[in-house]
């Protein structure tokens, strides 16, 4: 980043020339700040932003360089659900939400009593375990093709609308995200408080109920989250085992075809593009707090 | 560094609350509540992984090369390893442009991804970090913006890219304005390369200065206030204090950082479908499966677990990337700071891929 230019102003009343240059090489380290933040929101909205102003753009305008369309249509996005090309973007997204809902629930379910053990208990081989978990998620996807393959072609699963064949393979990728980030949310409750309710006369049921659960409440909300967002942006194995059943949102972008062969869709993928981007966005600007914590393991406060 | 690094340490995890002794049974309800991770990545990674493993011993249904009969199956020895890692289709070289001849090409781009994507990620997400690291108006809005591209599915970013980096795209009138000729981003070697690094570099990079942040923002200020008081320079602070301090987290960021370049296949297989030499190894195994050889492929994708597994066992053994916390007191490591950050999460928007 360029320095800031500093304006040199005559020295406001009341300020000694020390005080004076102090208060300059503040507002200049101010200045750089301000610079350096608006450069990192630059980052991560210019792209985005040219996705959704593409969006709206005439087809005949793609490639139009104004900041925002000239001709502003919603062609796009009845492009993007026509079926007439084959293409089934409008099934994809009821595809990838009942996935993505399923993944979630059971990772979820699984994951907390996993995550419980591993915040709060003593037991032999705790590392051993949370060593394959980090292993896992380190795993490569692309060796689990050819096995799943066989395997699911055994139990014909990769005909027809065999959800489980995407499900299946992910949740045990989320669930190693899942572990990781509830067990730090976990590890950082006042748990002190479940035996104080209980010295007050809770049974463990209430004390759960009553005071835990809703402390545990963001922590579990968050992982949810991004259990889902996981599910949601997964294509490898997503676009080896999906029929036209279980195409999902990632598979259907991917694989956009426009009305003639060759001539690439932009603006129709754009608005594609848009459409599932947009809810995860709002998930992270409505809970941008609790999922920064959430990914940084419990270390940012504030 | 041991000084400091008393100070910082206050991780929790995973030591249980101190005043409840070790209650009876304890042992027995942790297993039986880890049981089920257990049985589902037993299913889904264990099996498979030895699976993979057994059938990249088979042979492949198809001409023997070498007898030129049709053979359906059977042990094939190590000749499936050998196809990749020697070239040999049966007993000759294997013919240039077929996919056997591509390997040692997949590997090399593939390495060049990693090694170019982690170290730009680095140097950018440490100074993302540093000026995240500050009192500001507007942190949420920062925040969110930068959360942004790692929300967005790879498979909408790659394509998003593919239309920024078009030939009448948005990129090249970019260039054109300060007189750079346009350019084939996803056709041309050198461009092809960069448009994914730059892709990627994109979306992880945020990732990464939010980890970096996390570690940052564990270094008390009095350390700050200490140097600042003993007449240390910015470029001193930052070296002596906030590199040593932040090491651990930043180094269990870039492992994982690593091993997800090295599995990399939604951006390349998307945004340059392999063009001008971007066939990442995962792309490689894939383009296998799509010939009908299963067990080739599955030699190829036992090939590249050994690869990531070399790495991750490189970077935890030498690297100082301790992933997993034991109290401090179980191991004869002494004086470390706790590993910040969630770097599983990483993965979230790129899981397997």
């Amino acid at each position: 980043m360029t320095a800031a230019t500093t304006t040199t102003a005559p020295p406001a009343s009341g300020r000694t020339e020390a005080q004076e240059i102090h208060f300059k090489s503040d507002r200049n380290a101010k200045i750089r700040m301000y610079l350096g933040l608006a450069a990192l929101v630059i980052w991560g909205l210019a792209p985005f932003y040219w996705m959704v102003v593409t969006a709206f753009r005439d087809v005949g305008y793609t490639f139009d360089t104004t900041p925002w369309p000239t001709h502003v249509t919603l062609d796009n996005f009845r492009t993007a659900f026509s079926t007439d090309r084959g293409n089934h973007f409008g099934d994809a997204l009821v595809h990838s939400i009942i996935i993505g809902i399923v993944t979630t629930a059971v990772a979820m379910l699984v994951g907390v009593f996993a995550s419980y053990a591993l915040a709060r208990l003593n037991f032999p081989g705790k590392y051993v375990v949370l060593g394959i978990i980090l292993g896992s998620s380190m795993f490569p996807g692309v060796a689990l093709v050819t096995p799943l393959f066989k395997l699911f072609g055994d139990l014909g699963w990769l005909t027809g609308a065999n959800y489980q064949a995407l499900i299946i393979p992910n949740i045990s990728f989320a669930l190693p995200l899942t572990i990781y980030t509830l067990t730090a949310f976990l590890a950082e409750m006042p748990w002190e408080l479940e035996e104080s309710a209980r010295i007050d006369g809770c049974t463990p049921g209430q004390a759960f109920r009553k005071i835990m659960l809703p402390l545990a409440a963001p922590g579990l909300f968050t992982t949810a989250i991004l259990a889902f967002i996981a599910s949601w942006n997964e294509y490898l194995l997503a676009q080896q085992f999906s029929t036209k059943q279980t195409q999902t949102v990632t598979v259907a972008i991917a694989a956009f075809t426009g009305a003639q062969p060759h001539q690439e869709p932009y603006t129709a993928v754009m608005a594609a593009g848009t459409i599932v981007t947009v809810p995860l966005i709002l998930m992270v600007l409505v809970f941008q707090r609790a999922i920064v914590s959430g990914l940084t393991a419990g270390g940012v406060k504030g | 560094m041991s000084a400091v690094a008393q100070s910082t340490r206050g991780s929790t995890k995973g030591k249980p609350p101190k005043e409840r002794g070790l209650h009876a049974g304890q042992g027995r309800q942790g297993l039986l509540l880890v049981a089920p991770t257990l049985v589902f990545l037993a299913i889904i990674i264990i099996y498979p992984l030895l699976r993979a493993i057994y059938l990249s011993f088979q042979k492949d249904e198809g001409l023997d090369p070498a007898t030129k009969l049709f053979v359906s199956g059977g042990s094939a020895g190590l000749s499936n390893y050998t196809h990749w890692l020697l070239q040999k289709c049966g007993n000759v070289d294997c013919p240039p442009g077929t996919i056997g001849a591509l390997f040692y090409d997949a590997l090399w781009v593939t390495l060049f991804f990693t090694a170019v994507s982690v170290i730009i990620e680095v140097l950018l997400g440490i100074w993302f970090a540093m000026i995240m690291n500050r009192d500001f108006k507007g942190r949420g809005l920062v925040r969110a913006a930068i959360l942004i591209p790692w929300a967005i599915p790879t498979a909408v970013t790659a394509k998003l890219w593919y239309f920024i980096f078009a030939y009448d795209g948005i990129a090249n009138r970019l260039l054109g304005g300060v007189g750079i000729s346009p350019r084939l981003w996803t056709s041309d070697p050198w461009s092809a390369k960069f448009a994914i690094i730059i892709a990627d570099v994109w979306k992880t990079t945020p990732f990464m200065a939010l980890l970096i942040l996390a570690g940052l923002q564990l270094i008390p200020g009095d350390v700050y206030e200490a140097a600042q008081i003993d007449g240390a320079s910015k470029w001193q602070t930052f070296v002596r204090i906030t590199l040593p301090l932040v090491k651990v987290p930043l180094m269990v960021a870039v492992l994982f950082r690593t091993l997800d370049v090295l599995r990399i296949y939604d951006l390349p297989a998307i945004l340059t479908q392999g063009a001008g030499g971007t066939t990442s190894l995962s792309m490689l195994v894939i383009n296998q499966i799509r010939q009908g050889g299963f067990n080739n492929a599955s030699a190829l994708s036992t090939l590249v677990f050994l690869l990531i597994a070399f790495t991750a066992f490189l970077f935890i053994r030498f690297g100082g990337a301790d992933v997993i916390q034991r109290p401090p007191s179980s191991k004869k490591k002494k004086d470390q700071e706790p590993a910040v950050g969630n770097p599983v999460a990483a993965n979230a928007t790129s899981m397997g891929a």
